[in-house]
């Protein structure tokens, strides 16, 4: 089989020198067990930036500091001994406990190394919830920080296009999965619902997205103006 | 209201021929009820068991609705299957309001038809009869495809006994003209080609 050129596929478990078979979920232990490398790795390069490594069920989480995170996730990227070439998930916790600070949660993991790790960066209360953005490092962020920016309001600085996923643009009643969300929202019934209908579904659609965009230069000239106004076409 | 009960049609034999002579209503009720096409509007898992009553074992075609009509402007009955996000509220009222008279709704399932309870929370319409009116509903979480084809046998026995006098039955819900979703008639006509088989047959006034 030939693969075409520029393109070399990534190989599961090709970098991976660990010869010991795999471990069966029951042996695992609660606490402890063996390490990520990629922890004391990143206790070596980044020092009192990584704040904690703990390892629970096999798996390893990173506590990080807010300001070096970027810097960070870019390294485990592009060093050669780690390649966290996938990124699984971006997300926020927030606790019942009004004192514990909330956490933004990244999901990373390796492919040739086989390796999973999970970075935190936890923001006290009263601080404004923001984050740096992974985007310009993983296209996949995109999505991913668009619904953690609708659920939880917390800001992606460097995001090329934040706006809400899930709920639709105009949603004025807040972040829903934070803990002083009301489970039916702030407003009425009949005030969510006459909202609701008030909202164009089209107006998420650019001028290229439609139908007409091609035909668009042959359009009368009154047309295309009411058009450039950001007149709908309804259908 | 005073309905006087269903006449039989009645046979007679004229010059050697059968003859059938009925209401027209009865005529025109009998081929409503019995070719209509549903426009499937499954958003849950409603909309599997309604893939289920469609298919070989329960065929809804037995009931005149041998095609799902994914057009809006082709269907009959809006089978709105599982629950409505308010996200998706202005598109269902669109669809209702794209479809052409005569036409009627079935809320299948819980979620469609007061929201079920459990997702009585910020996001989900508690019952599309919140949006559009609504013929019939069909309890159940999801109902059986025993369950919808009943509904669709009460919806049958509904378009029957209506009456073309009746004014109030084809009552369309105008749109807001102050809302977003308000397109003016000629804004419709001039963005959008004759369609059908006539040349005069427009969009807006379907």
């Amino acid at each position: 089989m030939t693969t075409p050129a520029g393109f070399s596929p990534v190989v599961a478990g090709s970098a991976s020198t660990d010869t010991a078979p795999p471990q069966t979920p029951k042996n695992v232990p609660h606490r402890g067990g063996s390490a990520n490398p990629s922890g004391d790795a990143l206790r070596q390069r980044f020092g009192t930036a990584v704040m904690r490594v703990d390892v629970m069920w096999g798996e390893t989480t990173v506590v990080v500091e807010n300001a070096r995170l970027f810097e960070i996730v870019q390294w485990l990227h592009d060093d050669p001994a780690q390649r966290y070439d996938a990124l699984a998930d971006v997300t926020g916790v927030e606790f019942r406990d009004a004192e514990l600070p909330i956490e933004v949660v990244w999901h990373l993991r390796s492919l040739p190394y086989r390796r999973f790790l999970r970075l935190k960066v936890l923001i006290e209360k009263g601080q404004p919830l923001v984050v740096p953005s992974v985007w310009s490092i993983y296209k996949g962020a995109d999505w991913l920080e668009r619904e953690c920016y609708d659920m939880f309001g917390i800001k992606f600085e460097g995001h090329p296009d934040l706006r809400r996923l899930l709920m639709w643009e105009q949603y004025k009643e807040g972040f829903p999965l934070r803990k002083d969300f009301p489970v039916r929202g702030r407003f009425s019934r009949s005030e969510q619902l006459r909202q609701a209908l008030a909202a164009n579904p089209e107006t998420r659609y650019s001028m290229n997205e439609l139908s007409i965009a091609d035909a668009y230069e042959d359009l009368p000239e009154d047309m295309r103006r009411r058009l450039n106004k950001g007149e709908k076409v309804g259908e | 209201m005073g309905l006087s009960p269903r006449p039989e049609p009645h046979v007679v034999t004229h010059g050697g021929e059968p003859w059938m002579a009925t209401r027209l209503d009865f005529l025109v009720n009998w081929s409503r009820a019995n070719s209509l096409w549903p426009m499937p509007f499954g958003t849950a898992c409603c909309a599997i068991e309604f893939m289920a009553s469609a298919a070989n074992k329960y065929d809804l075609a037995r009931f005149g609705m041998e095609r799902m009509s994914f057009s809006a402007r082709q269907a009959d009955v809006l089978i709105c299957a599982g629950r409505v996000p308010f996200k998706l509220a202005p598109v269902l009222r669109r669809i209702w309001q794209q479809m052409p008279q005569p036409k009627w709704c079935i809320s299948m399932g819980a979620c469609a038809s007061s929201g079920n309870g459990i997702f009585d929370n910020y996001a989900v319409v508690q019952g599309i009869d919140t949006i559009i009116p609504v013929d019939v509903y069909v309890p159940g979480c999801p109902p059986r495809p025993e369950g919808l084809i009943y509904g669709i046998m009460l919806l049958q026995k509904k378009i029957m006994n209506e009456r073309s006098s009746d004014e109030t039955l084809r009552r369309e819900m105008e749109p807001d003209p102050r809302s977003q979703l308000y397109i003016p008639p000629e804004a419709i006509d001039e963005m959008s080609e004759n369609f059908g088989n006539s040349v005069h047959q427009k969009r807006s006034t379907l």
